[in-house]
C-alpha cells in the first residue's frame, strides 16, 4: 500500500482517564463554586446585615411608621 | 421484514422533506466520477413559493440526481442504500443494482485478490456500493441561515399579533395599575420600611426623601 502507517490510537482505559479528568474537575468547580458563594454572597450579607442592625433603634422605627399613617389601630 | 417496512415509510418521508434534510442541489457532470454539488441558501418567501408551485419538489430533485450519479441509474426507495445516512453507514443493499457490463466485470474482478485492483477501480466499486462517502455526507450546509430566517420570521408575525391583541382585544387598565395609585402603593410601602436591609426600602433616603445616590 502506498499509505503510511498511522500511530496506533489509545485503545484502553479511555473511561477511567475520563473519569479520573472528570472527578477531580468536579470536585474543584464545586468546591470553587462554594467559596466563591461564601466570599463574594454570603459574607457580605452578613456584614450587611450587622451594619444595619448595630445602629438599630425598634421604638424609634416604630414611632416614625406611626407618623406616616400606617397603622389602623390604637389612633389617638 | 419489520424493519424493511419502517424504512420504507422513512425514505417516503425524506422525499417529501427533501427541501429542509437535502439542502444541497447536484450540478449534473457531463463527465466525471464525483458529482460536485453547490450549495446556496433560499430565503424563506421564494422558497415557500417555489414549494407551491412544485418547481421545487421530488421529480425535479429526482432529475437532478438522475444524470449527476454517475455510478448507476436512479434508485428508487425503498433500497436502504437510497440516499447515505450517517446512523446508517453499511447497509445490507448495494447502492448501484443495476450494473452495467463493465461494472459486473469489474465485481468478478473483485473476487481475487485486491491487490491487483488499481486505486481507480477500487473507487468505482465503493461508487457502486454506497451513495456518498462520509465525508460527503456529513459536509455543512447552509440550512441554519434558513432555520434562523424562519424563527425570526415568526418572531416578527408573532410580535405583529402581540400588537394587534394589545389595541383590539385587551379591556381597560385596573386602576391599580395607573400612575397615581402606584406611586401611592409605592408611597405606603416606604412607609412601612418594607425590606429596609437589602431591598427596596434600603435604597431610599429618608432624610432627603428621594432614592439613595
Amino acid at each position: 500500500m502506498s499509505v503510511p502507517v498511522l500511530a496506533k490510537p489509545q485503545l484502553r482505559g479511555l473511561l477511567a482517564k475520563r473519569l479520573r479528568i472528570h472527578i477531580i474537575a468536579a470536585f474543584a468547580l464545586s468546591l470553587g463554586c462554594a467559596t466563591i458563594y461564601k466570599f463574594a454572597v454570603a459574607e457580605p450579607r452578613k456584614k450587611v446585615y450587622q451594619n444595619f442592625y448595630r445602629r438599630y433603634d425598634a421604638v424609634k422605627d416604630f414611632e416614625e411608621m406611626s407618623q406616616a399613617g400606617i397603622f389602623q389601630y390604637g389612633k389617638p | 421484514m419489520e424493519s424493511l417496512s419502517f424504512r420504507m415509510d422513512f425514505h417516503k418521508w425524506r422525499a417529501l422533506l427533501l427541501l429542509p434534510v437535502g439542502h444541497t442541489w447536484k450540478i449534473i457532470p457531463i463527465v466525471g466520477r464525483g458529482a460536485s454539488f453547490q450549495m446556496f441558501f433560499l430565503p424563506y418567501s421564494p422558497w415557500f413559493t417555489l414549494v407551491r408551485r412544485g418547481a421545487v419538489g421530488v421529480q425535479s430533485i429526482r432529475q437532478a440526481h438522475g444524470s449527476g450519479d454517475t455510478a448507476c441509474s436512479q434508485k428508487m426507495p425503498p433500497y436502504s442504500n437510497y440516499h447515505a445516512e450517517r446512523n446508517y453507514p453499511m447497509p445490507d443493499e448495494p447502492f448501484c443494482s443495476e450494473l452495467s457490463p463493465q461494472q459486473r466485470a469489474l465485481k468478478e474482478k473483485e473476487k481475487g485478490p485486491w491487490q491487483q485492483l488499481t486505486d481507480a477501480e477500487k473507487v468505482a466499486l465503493y461508487r457502486m456500493q454506497f451513495h456518498q462517502t462520509f465525508a460527503e455526507m456529513n459536509r455543512p450546509s447552509n440550512e441554519w441561515k434558513t432555520v434562523l430566517g424562519g424563527v425570526f420570521f415568526f418572531f416578527g408575525f408573532t410580535g405583529i399579533l402581540i400588537w394587534w391583541q394589545r389595541l383590539y382585544v385587551f379591556p381597560e387598565k385596573p386602576i391599580t395599575l395607573s400612575e397615581d395609585w402606584k406611586s401611592k402603593q409605592l408611597q405606603r410601602v416606604l412607609d412601612m420600611k418594607g425590606n429596609p436591609i437589602l431591598g427596596l426600602a434600603s435604597r431610599w433616603d429618608y432624610a432627603r426623601n428621594d432614592w439613595k445616590k
